[in-house]
């Protein structure tokens, strides 16, 4: 199988970039790490007639924290995560893990994966849970999105023909807090789409007291979604077993999920009850194990 | 900055298996189709052609990717193994002679990619177990064996490796 035919460019710089895509504007399309762009145009689902490949602009494979947030590149792949653990966003471990297979993970960018706007996607629940948000540039203006305001609906976003995803921002929590998260995936095989994905990451002070939560749904709606009646029940109160519980419900309720041939609207939502119950009680846990440690 | 017309096709230079060599390709030709069609090296299998199966694995730049899924374009300049640079001087490379020794094939078709894989998780880690093992060739499907025998080999091959120093 091969795509239609493009014209391709290879860009060393964001002006060359901002150039193609004045010229060409939505004939044009951004390659990165292509696990989703080109499976398409291979399939002729997709068939740009410019292909602009952005693997040159070397300034965007890079990760730094600042101002209390990380700012991942652009350009850094899903493999960056699975094989290092931040302990302030232990969330992109665990859902890096679950991407696809180690194959596709070497090549597909966490960037590129919200661009895509797939909803099963794992990067968008978990970018969502983390309140992430993401700069868009232009040649004319540069702007910073919040992720819960990027998924416009399937395949969609906010961004412009014109314009360019170019980092991701997530916001860090204090130095001495405690943050724990998981990401559980419900897939037919290894490497398929999500079935449900539920992202959870939370942060606790001393006391036990829920300081800041995260929540979010991949699979279960148009776009990614974030559970955000279940996080501000959460915010404030200990995670008890009921509270633990209620936001689980909560969540349940919030999702959107379709019956298809993966499962029917009900189950989708009671895998959501399931996850989003066992990722807070396993974050409890963590918390009691870390407290019995230090004290 | 590279530019083409539709169909007009590029000069794209790599190094495979350290040798060097260069040919022109469309910019919608995959690499696996370049490798195979172009340079004449069909040790590298097209399975499922849809970024599913990885039989057609090869390392770019020492990473294991899915040559269906990426332009030969954008290998460029980059440094491409396949099987083929596995063997040295008629013998064997001992991944491989351990997938022989242990079954870890019987059609074959996956077993390139395979290769490959495993290629680059015995470079990259000192020590691996049955896990690392399963968990790194979970992209890449058998239809044969049941992966058992191929856990096996790569296990073996790497008490091997270290022995031979």
């Amino acid at each position: 199988m091969f795509p239609n035919p493009f014209q391709y460019y290879a860009p060393q710089s964001l002006d060359e970039i901002f150039q193609i895509l004045d010229k060409y504007g939505d004939e044009a399309k951004i390659l990165a790490g292509g696990q989703s762009l080109l499976p398409m145009m291979k399939l002729r689902l997709a068939a740009p007639s410019v292909l602009i490949d952005v693997n040159g602009i070397s300034q965007w494979a890079n990760v730094n924290a600042q101002d209390q947030s990380l700012q991942i590149g652009a350009l850094m792949r899903h493999r960056d995560w699975e094989h290092a653990l931040d302990s302030r966003v232990p969330l992109l471990h665990s859902t890096a893990v679950h991407i696809a297979d180690p194959l596709v993970r070497n090549r597909g960018t966490m960037a590129g994966s919200l661009a895509h706007a797939d909803p099963a996607a794992d990067w968008g629940a978990a970018l969502l849970a983390l309140k992430a948000s993401v700069a868009i540039q232009s040649a004319h203006r540069l702007r910073e999105v919040p992720l819960r305001e990027f998924f416009v609906d399937t395949f969609t976003t906010v961004l412009e023909p014109q314009e360019l995803l170019t980092e991701i921002r997530i916001p860090l929590p204090q130095n001495d807090a405690f943050v724990g998260a998981r990401y559980f995936k419900l897939e037919r095989k290894v490497g398929d789409f999500a079935v449900v994905g539920v992202a959870v990451t939370v942060v606790l002070n001393p006391e036990g007291v829920v300081t800041d939560a995260g929540i979010g749904l991949a699979a279960v709606g148009a776009t990614p979604l974030a559970a955000v009646n279940a996080e501000s029940l959460l915010r404030g109160q200990r995670l008890t077993l009921d509270l633990v519980q209620e936001a689980a419900s909560e969540a349940a309720k919030e999702s959107d999920p379709i019956t298809d041939r993966r499962g029917s609207e009900d189950y989708k939502r009671a895998m959501v009850n399931v996850f989003v119950k066992r990722g807070l009680t396993a974050v409890h846990k963590d918390w009691q194990l870390q407290m019995d440690i230090s004290a | 900055m590279e530019q083409t017309v539709a169909n007009d096709r590029i000069m794209v230079h790599v190094t495979i298996n350290g040798e060097s060599r260069q040919a022109l390709a469309e910019p919608r030709t995959l690499l696996a189709y370049f490798i195979r069609d172009t340079l004449g090296l069909t040790g590298t299998h097209v399975g499922c052609d849809t970024t599913s199966c990885g039989a057609c694995t090869v390392l770019l730049d020492g990473i294991p990717v899915k040559s269906c899924t990426i332009l030969a374009v954008q290998a460029a300049g980059h440094e491409i193994e396949t099987v083929e640079g596995l063997e040295h001087n008629g013998q064997l490379h001992p991944l491989q002679q351990a997938f022989w020794d242990n079954h870890g094939l019987q059609c074959g078709f996956c077993t390139p990619g395979m290769l490959m894989t495993t290629t680059a998780l015995l470079r990259s880690q000192d020590d691996v177990n049955d896990d690392d093992v399963r968990r790194a060739i979970s992209g890449n499907l058998c239809r044969c064996t049941g992966y058992v025998n191929i856990v096996k080999a790569v296990l073996e091959a790497k008490s091997r490796m270290r022995e031979g120093g």
